[in-house]
């Protein structure tokens, strides 16, 4: 049975029910069935009041279930958010931009998500909500592995918040893949950074594709705070940006290269950031 | 209980309508199947190609992925949407630039256009190319289509006179239907009251099976199963008929996965519940053969009269290679890797059956409708006077859709049942179950003199031809012929071994093998003219095929054009290499380069009889009509062989009904393959002209100059003052209904080839070279391809536009093989995990057409289709080595692999 309710109370009355397929861009749940529609329960959240929506709430973002990533990439962010947008120009195509959330991609918690070293770097959570009440999980703990989230019988991700702390600063994102568009990514790399008195006085890095789920650079964002904004960059090294990673080889790359190509990219992405705040 | 579904409101091209509808059907579904709207068409069904891009509330999605319970209330423009009063303006650009070949992927172009040109009416190139890059197209290379969106101010191309359009930039024939989104494609014909049919496949590479209670599942369902045991004829099909080794049902065992082992079919809505995975067979893996140099060691024969998994060894001997290669002042040697390239057309294999009569009607996508009609009358043990095939239009072929796919299928289940039936592959199945191109491992040695000319080569490749044989046969033995190059050899010895595996079959793919054995020819070329220290271009130039030169096969030709597309290329080729050396200047991590490639490729069957006849006649009505039984699968085939006709007989293209394909309509024109419909249909179609223009001189009396017009019921016949008129229906019509016609037949005149492959393997050549420039990025291994500088000798240029889309188009899958495309058994059966090129991938291409007549071609035309892909993978790889001097061994040359072959390098 198909459902398509107007308000969230109804939402998760219906998840309480029983389980059910939730479902908004349905961009992750048609390419995984080969049958003429969706079967079995589903609940469509795309009509629910409120989740599609980007608002600000006690000076945090927060953006809603369903909104997509053309809605993120018209948006009037500050510049902390340029990772977010550049991702939403990369994923999948128009297409897909129009209909897939970016609430959506964090949920499939595909280890190739574009949109979770982004949120990442944006020390984002994730609004989880049920009949029961509500509770905010960090993004680091609400994705568990490979296609798993926190996410329990009843559950629904209404949200993605994303704190005051992190609106200052500049951001980048950068999507290596062996075609322009529509590619699931070899590595990427998101990373935020604020500069005070030329000295790199916070930072996020983060990687994904290269472990089951998207890391933080934990060791190396250490390493890069508090240091010189013109030495940043020489900071980044193979092995930093290993100690957090996990790579496979598969039929896009192997594990030796992923790495090569993180830290490249984490080069690039802040070379780029950093000669933007000279 | 299944209670009826509500109806759902929303507007479709401006009209408010009500549906019902289960809320999470696709959409795609309910406008193809439910409204009729056909034109947007589906591709993936998981929004990986974009064929079926709608606008809604004026955004383009993928009609694939949204549920209909999503498009209540809201605004839905498809294709249909466009021309509700003619061809709107983005349409009519479409056609005049050329942008659609196959036009399976024109109606989600046209969307994904129309949604940026409401918000954006004047955009840049690179605009464009970032708003069509979610739909993927496998024809044109996208230029031609980027053009159409930026450049919509193109005029109407004006008609050429009478005699005058061979040479003429003229609009496809079959165009409009292909921009208004009303072409018919497999998945586009519903006859009343068909059964749906689907395949349930082997998920093992190598396996035994046991059927269980199948009749008992199929009661239980209400449907009916068919297995090998309902085949009434001989239950094998293949394309060389010395090689027919392939059950349309597999029984007992299967040699490769997604062999079909059974049909259902029953009821659309019961078929579609159905969880085929449920079907009652018990499997027995066991362990494949996969490599193609294992397998020739193995001791799992696939067919067990194939000692050492060989299909089948082509040869080609001439002179003493071993001691010319001795004697040589240089010699070099490469072993070269290539991987399966899946032709990943648009249109998955789709079609319908049905009965007229006692006649077995199958209209489906396909290139070879003549074999498809003696192939599947033999399965079904039917003579084949009683199997009628009509080709659908066809989404893209390139090779895949010669061999039988459910042509046997649907006709079993509507012969045994007595009901139309209807059939749609599903893309992993279209992608796990049709052939590909062989992977190669290929080693050769090439000599040279202290000048730099050739003095020998060797080859030696093995291909992996997969668990059937299909078109290996064909592949073992060009490869031999066409190994050298375009090059003056005169000490050879090749051998190419088509070697079975349980991978997919490998068949015809664009080239026939000879792309992969370019590659290790023209990189040793590379090699040979550095350690020389002659220039690349120079170094091919010299060794450069003349006419009146023998070929490795002994064969004298004249007309050989391969030294002019080279020297065409030098002013280009200076430029790219000024433009590399003064970016490489600059000092960065990105470095720059060129390289340079040539083809040769002969046209039509090898050293085999490939005949094509056409028909022409005039009604007594006055409608003049061509019989053109070649398939056009997006070429242009009904544009050219029209063409050469209309010149030849004296009339304009416009005053032509095309008829057919349809073996019931057509007579045969060969199979779509071999680069062969220009040149053998074409002449064929030149000679019909010419014929009836003859007869029509001598029953008027007038002499060769006199000019035809056809006013109503009557042909005027005038040269200078003198008018004769022949009253057409005064004239008694013939069997086809004909008061004047003529039929000609046209079959290459060649030799076969003796055991060291010596003989006249073809009539016709048609030759290349391109230039690829480059830009690598040396931390990444990441390459884009920036520009493309293609010179061919077409002999005569038939249609610049379409030969433009040929080029551009083949450019593409060159690039696609040497980059990116890599099909894995069980792994990349889908377009997400399988890549091809998109919008952003491609260069800029510059087309430069060299005519040197051919003697035996139509008005001097060769064919080119295949030629256009030879040499852009060896020119891309020769362009990496240029640049950073890593040697690529091993296709595609993937980010990894290329960082991998830079840093061996240094």
């Amino acid at each position: 049975m198909y459902h398509q309710p107007d308000t969230l109370e109804e939402a998760l009355k219906l998840l309480a029910s029983g389980p059910r397929t939730v479902a908004a861009g349905c961009t992750d749940l048609f390419p995984a069935t080969q049958a003429r529609g969706l079967s079995g329960a589903v609940l469509d959240i795309t009509r629910v009041a409120g989740l599609r929506s980007i608002s600000r709430q006690n000076g945090d973002i927060r953006i809603g279930a369903a909104t997509t990533w053309s809605d993120i990439l018209r948006a009037d962010f500050p510049a902390s958010f340029d990772l977010l947008k550049q991702a939403a120009r990369e994923v999948g195509s128009v297409q897909i931009q129009a209909s897939g959330t970016l609430v959506g991609n964090i949920c499939n918690a595909s280890p190739a998500a574009d949109g979770v070293p982004c949120l990442l770097a944006l020390d984002a959570s994730v609004e989880v909500s049920s009949a029961r009440g509500r509770r905010f999980v960090p993004l680091g703990e609400f994705i568990t592995g490979v296609r798993t989230t926190v996410l329990g019988d009843g559950e629904l991700a209404t949200a993605v918040l994303i704190p005051r702390s992190a609106l200052s600063g500049k951001s980048g994102f950068l999507k290596l893949g062996a075609r322009k568009y529509l590619v699931i990514s070899i590595a990427m790399v998101a990373a935020r950074v604020v500069v005070a008195d030329e000295r790199i006085s916070d930072v996020a890095v983060s990687v994904g594709s290269c472990s089951p789920v998207a890391q933080r650079m934990k060791a190396l964002e250490a390493i890069l705070l508090g240091c010189p904004v013109e030495v940043a960059v020489s900071k980044v090294t193979p092995e930093l940006v290993a100690a957090n990673l996990n790579p496979i080889d598969d039929i896009r790359a192997d594990a030796a290269y992923r790495l090569t190509a993180a830290t490249t990219l984490t080069r690039r992405t802040l070379g780029e950031i950093l000669l933007d705040t000279k | 209980m299944n209670r009826p579904e509500p109806a759902i409101n929303f507007s479709i091209n401006g009209d408010e309508i009500a549906v019902p509808s289960d809320r999470g059907r696709r959409l795609s579904e309910v406008l193809r199947e439910t409204l009729g709207l056909r034109g947007t068409k589906v591709g993936c069904d998981a929004g990986d190609c974009g064929a079926c891009t709608v606008l809604i509330d004026g955004a383009p999605v993928c009609a694939c992925l949204t549920p209909m319970a999503q498009v209540a209330g809201r605004d839905v423009v498809t294709v249909e949407g466009l021309s509700k009063s003619g061809l709107d303006r983005l349409q009519q650009s479409f056609l005049r630039h050329g942008a659609a070949q196959c036009g399976i992927c024109t109606p989600g172009m046209l969307m994904a256009a129309t949604a940026l040109l409401n918000e954006n009416p004047d955009p840049t190139r690179a605009e464009v190319e970032e708003a069509l890059s979610g739909v993927l197209c496998r024809c044109t290379g996208y230029t031609k289509i980027i053009d159409a969106v930026v450049d919509m101010d193109r005029t109407a191309l004006p008609q050429p006179a009478a005699g005058a359009s061979v040479g003429a930039r003229i609009e496809r024939l079959d165009g409009v239907k292909k921009v208004s989104g009303a072409e018919v494609y497999g998945a586009d014909l519903m006859p009343d009251n068909a059964l749906l049919v689907r395949a349930i496949r082997s998920p093992h590479h190598r396996a035994t099976f046991e059927l269980k209670d199948v009749a008992e599942w199929a009661k239980q369902h209400g449907i009916e199963v068919f297995t090998a045991v309902d085949i009434p004829g001989d239950n094998r099909f293949g394309t060389i008929p010395a090689f027919v080794d392939q059950p349309s049902l597999a029984q007992h065992h299967v040699r490769m996965r997604g062999e079909a082992v059974a049909l259902v079919a029953g009821e659309p809505s019961v078929i579609e519940a159905l969880d085929l995975s449920a079907f009652p067979i018990v499997w027995t893996p066991e362990p494949p053969e996969l490599d193609q140099i294992q397998a020739r060691t193995s001791a799992n024969l696939l067919h067990e009269a194939r000692l050492g998994n060989e299909l089948i060894a082509g040869r080609v001997q001439r002179g003493d290679p071993g001691t010319a290669l001795a004697n040589s002042a240089y010699a070099a040697t490469l072993t070269i890797n290539t991987s399966y390239v899946e032709h990943a057309y648009i249109e998955p294999e789709a079609g319908a059956a049905w009965m007229e009569g006692e006649t077995l009607v199958i209209q489906a996508c396909t290139q070879a409708p003549a074999m498809d009609r003696d192939e599947t009358a033999r399965v079904l043990g039917l003579p084949r006077e009683r199997v009628r095939i009509i080709p659908s239009a066809t989404g893209g072929g390139f090779g895949s859709k010669l061999d039988l796919s459910l042509q046997p299928l649907i006709g079993l289940v509507t012969l045994k049942t007595g009901r139309p039936s209807r059939m749609i592959y599903t893309r992993a199945e279209s992608m796990m179950s049709t052939t590909k191109r062989h992977p190669a491992r290929m080693t050769s040695t090439i000599g040279c003199d202290t000048e730099g000319r050739i003095t020998g080569m060797v080859f030696d490749g093995d291909f992996n031809t997969g668990a059937y044989a299909s078109w290996g046969p064909t592949v073992a033995i060009r490869v031999p012929v066409h190994a050298s190059g375009p090059y003056f050899t005169l000490h050879y010895h090749a051998e190419a071994r088509a070697i079975h595996t349980n991978g997919p079959v490998s068949g015809a793919f664009r080239g026939f093998g000879v792309p992969q054995a370019a590659i290790v020819q023209e990189m040793l070329y590379d090699e040979l003219a550095t350690v020389v220290g002659i220039d690349r271009l120079k170094f091919r130039h010299l060794n450069a095929l003349r006419d009146g030169q023998a070929t490795v096969c002994g064969q004298e030709l004249a007309g050989v054009g391969i030294a002019e597309c080279l020297t065409a290329l030098e002013n280009p080729w200076r430029d790219a290499l000024e433009r590399a050396a003064t970016a490489n200047g600059k000092g960065s991590v990105l470095r720059h380069g060129v390289g340079i490639a040539s083809c040769w490729y002969g046209c039509g069957n090898t050293g085999l009889p490939n005949p094509s006849t056409i028909r022409v006649g005039i009604a007594a009505d006055g409608r003049l009509k061509l019989h053109q039984g070649a398939t056009d699968i997006g070429q242009g085939s009904n544009t050219v062989v029209t063409q050469f006709c209309a010149d030849a007989l004296g009339l304009p293209v416009d005053a032509f009904d095309l008829i057919g394909p349809d073996t019931a309509l057509t007579p045969d024109c060969g199979k779509t393959s071999a680069s062969r419909q220009t040149y053998v249909t074409g002449k064929a179609a030149l000679l019909a002209g010419q014929s009836l223009r003859k007869q029509i001189l001598q029953m008027t009396n007038m002499g060769e100059t006199a000019a035809f017009a056809i006013e109503g019921a009557r042909l005027r016949v005038s040269q200078g003052t003198q008018s004769r008129t022949i009253e057409l229906e005064s004239l008694a019509p013939d069997q086809n209904g004909y008061v004047l016609s003529a039929q000609e037949t046209y079959d290459p005149p060649t030799s076969p080839l003796d055991e060291n492959g010596q003989g006249t393997p073809y009539a016709v050549y048609g030759y290349g070279a391109q230039i690829a420039e480059v830009t690598v990025d040396t931390e990444l291994g990441t390459v884009k391809v920036t520009r493309v500088t293609a010179a061919h000798d077409l002999g005569r240029v038939v249609n610049p536009m379409l030969a433009e889309g040929q080029v551009e188009g083949g450019v593409a899958q060159g690039l696609g093989m040497a980059l990116m495309e890599e099909y894995i058994p069980g792994r990349t059966e889908n377009l997400h995990d399988y890549l091809i090129p998109t919008t952003g991938d491609m260069p800029e291409i510059r087309s430069i057409f060299i005519e040197c007549a051919d003697p035996e071609g139509p008005m001097g035309a060769k064919g080119l289709g295949e030629h256009v892909l030879i040499p852009t993978a060896p020119a891309i790889l020769n362009a990496i080595r240029h640049a950073t001097g890593a040697r690529i061994d091993r296709l595609p040359a993937l980010p990894h692999r290329v960082l991998k072959a830079i840093r061996d390098a240094n």
